[in-house]
């Protein structure tokens, strides 16, 4: 039973990592705008330096106001730690940073967000990690995918913007099998919806930007880990983790796993992929963030009601040809989203108009409380053409393995009055219709 | 560094230096479903200040090999056989939770090998309620749970061990599992809480002890509550020996809800 000693979701949402502020009374949390913390002495610092003792020195590397927020997610995610970064791309830089270097293969679902398919397909390239891109329900086609040199499986909870869900437990099971983490983009459902470490993922990281911070005020990510994947194992049979279970010259010569034998990955990705790559989240954006998640569960349940109102408006109109929400029978990952979201599968989907190019930017043009914009997870409802922006740069082929059409226009349902937002997009749907005449 | 102890390969973590004959010794114990990990920051800082740091993964216990002790006497027996096979003539031996008991034990019975004692999170005897030690042996993840529970003090730990960032309630419960699953012959939740509910030779042992005694407890403790160590203090006291004791605003995990007092008090001692 939920209470002080056992608390549920949404009081660790209000009070995981903080407390009353020891010196001023602050009941919200303070932002510590600083850069760095004074030490109490010498030899105080170098313990730090040297992580003997817990403590902040350099903001880059950790923050009071951060570390709230660092414990909040990784209370409501079930995990040990989490570390918070500068985007949510900065979070899946880091987590790959962390594990592997040039020669490195990884194994990731097609139904990814464009920027993260563009970091695999291209980007990581370029500096020796190579990645094989296999359908998220193809089962067989995730084992076939292991290399000798294959170090992480990578998927989204939900695809963007297809919402094709990801088989957790089917496809972490594959993982385990070859020794290697999975890693889990839960962007696009927040641990309200789902929680991927009870399902069987390693890691899970959140462009905070979206849900967590729930408002478009702020660009961050965070990455949690579940302390359940056992690295030194892992490594002491395949040789793959060598970053976590070796001694490290760059940091005192540190065997990670000896240090901690459930935080290795979180020790290595501060000490180093902070320390080095810098990807760092201001104390003000953790702070924005902070107040999103305290209303995490309450946004949430709005946004899954107004999206179910709109996806069954737009399943009933002959202008629309498909709606891509597992809400829908018709949905491929209907029965799976039934059994790992019971809350829902989000309230970012897409959709396919009849008709032509022309008529699409009728219809976006038209929307006028439907922002068009660059964004998801807003509070505010959004709207896209995902061929032509965020992924503009796959191929048609690589758009197809993703779900997505030039046809396509992607929603994110916010929290105003589900009618209002069922008008707007009538009266849109109307003019694109006309506007084919 | 692994050490070869009853014939079974022993994992000790040194705090990431070489064992130097010439420095003082301390050795730590963990608890039960712990490993050496728990004393990171203790260990390392300690380490890194003129002492040797053997902080052991007891028998069947995550790197190291050989049977899990299914008692506090046969894992005291070990804590000898781990001074031998070192070459340590004299040390210090840190225990916690059950981790108290056995330093205890081998404090008794290693008389002047010991130098300090210090018990954190003790109580004697350390009785574990029937439903506990029958969810450890057959729902163990409930009992863990459980645990963890008790164990918690706050929501919000200052800056834990790992470090900043650290949700220590997960990540105790992470370690639970990883050592758990560690021995997959027998179940050593279920064999330390035995270990720990049938010890009965506390305050003969504490009677027992030659060096000053450091008891260091948790003010919210409900796993070992402070009071349930009474006994042992007013034993040792009784017994003449040199006691001290601190208690510190913390549930039970104390190494990593407040690292930097478990260290403090931990430090101030063996400088005694």
């Amino acid at each position: 039973m939920p209470g002080y000693s056992d608390p549920g979701f949404d009081t660790l949402a209000l009070h995981a990592g903080a407390a009353p502020d020891p010196t001023t009374g602050a009941r919200a949390v303070p932002i510590h705008l600083t850069t760095s913390f004074v030490f109490e002495s010498s030899d105080h610092a170098a313990a730090l330096f040297n992580l003997e003792r817990a403590g902040h020195v350099y903001s880059r590397i950790s923050n009071p106001t951060n570390a709230v927020l660092e414990q909040r997610v990784a209370a409501l995610e079930g995990g040990i730690g989490a570390i918070t970064t500068a985007s949510g791309q900065a979070a899946l830089h880091l987590c790959i940073a962390t594990l592997m270097g040039a020669g490195s293969h990884i194994v990731a679902s097609t139904a990814l967000y464009g920027g993260s398919q563009n970091l695999l397909h291209y980007t990581m390239r370029r500096f020796g990690i190579d990645t094989t891109f296999v359908k998220p329900g193809d089962v067989d086609g995730w084992r076939a995918a292991v290399r000798p040199n294959t170090k992480l499986f990578f998927g989204e909870t939900v695809g963007n913007p297809g919402l094709d869900v990801l088989d957790i437990p089917t496809v972490s099971a594959i993982a385990h099998e070859a020794g290697v983490p999975l890693l889990v983009d839960s962007t696009l459902t927040s641990p309200w919806l789902m929680k991927p470490f009870e399902h069987g993922a390693d890691l899970v990281y959140h462009s905070a930007t979206k849900f967590l911070s729930g408002h478009g005020t702020v660009i961050g990510g965070i990455v949690v880990d579940a302390g359940s994947f056992d690295w030194a194992r892992s490594h002491a049979t395949s040789g793959k983790f060598a970053e976590l279970a070796t001694p490290y010259e760059g940091f005192h010569n540190m065997v990670f796993t000896e240090e901690s034998t459930v935080g290795a990955f979180l020790l290595r990705a501060r000490r180093e992929g902070l320390r080095d790559f810098g990807a760092c989240m201001s104390p003000h954006s953790a702070w924005l963030i902070l107040q999103g998640i305290e209303t995490l569960s309450l946004r949430m349940e709005r946004h899954m009601h107004n999206t179910q109102k709109v996806v069954e408006f737009l399943a009933s109109q002959p202008f629309v040809s498909r709606v891509g929400h597992p809400l829908l029978a018709t949905h491929p990952s209907h029965a799976l989203a039934q059994k790992l979201l019971p809350r829902g599968a989000g309230s970012v989907f897409s959709f396919d108009m009849k008709g032509n190019r022309e008529q699409g930017k009728k219809f976006i043009e038209t929307l006028k409380v439907f922002s068009h914009l660059a964004n998801v997870g807003d509070c505010r409802s959004l709207v896209i053409h995902p061929a032509t922006t965020t992924h503009f740069r796959m191929t048609d082929e690589a758009l197809a393995a993703g779900g997505i059409t030039q046809g396509t226009i992607r929603l994110s349902i916010g929290l105003e009055d589900a009618d209002d937002l069922i008008d707007d997009l009538k009266r849109a749907l109307k003019a694109a219709e006309k506007a084919g005449v | 560094m692994e050490l070869l102890v009853n014939n079974a390969a022993t994992y000790c973590y040194t705090g990431g230096k070489a064992y130097d004959a010439a420095k003082p010794t301390v050795v730590f114990i963990h608890g039960v479903l712990h490993d050496h990990s728990v004393w990171i920051l203790q260990t390392r800082y300690l380490a890194n200040h003129g002492w040797n740091v053997l902080a052991v993964d007891l028998p069947g216990h995550c790197r190291s090999a050989g049977e899990a002790p299914s008692s506090v006497e046969e894992a005291a027996a070990f804590v000898g056989a781990l001074l031998d096979a070192a070459g340590v003539k004299r040390a210090a031996l840190v225990g916690h939770s059950w981790g108290s008991l056995i330093a205890l034990e081998a404090a008794a019975r290693l008389k002047d090998r010991v130098s300090h004692l210090v018990l954190v999170g003790t109580a004697f005897p350390m009785k574990v309620s029937p439903q506990l030690l029958e969810a450890s042996l057959n729902e163990p993840e409930k009992a863990m749970k459980m645990v963890n529970v008790f164990s918690r003090s706050t929501l919000a730990a200052p800056p834990s061990a790992l470090g900043p960032g650290t949700w220590v309630y997960g990540g105790s419960l992470a370690l639970n599992r990883r050592v758990l699953r560690s021995n997959t012959a027998v179940n050593v939740f279920h064999r330390g809480f035995k270990a720990c509910d049938s010890y009965a030779n506390g305050e003969t042992a504490i009677a027992q002890i030659t060096c000053p005694v450091l008891f260091l407890l948790g003010e919210q403790d409900q796993m070992t509550q402070p009071a349930a160590a009474r006994g042992l203090i007013n034993k040792a006291t009784a017994s003449g020996k040199q006691v001290k004791t601190v208690t510190l605003p913390v549930g039970h995990h104390q190494m990593g809800e407040t690292p930097d007092d478990t260290l403090f008090a931990i430090r101030s001692f063996l400088a005694t």
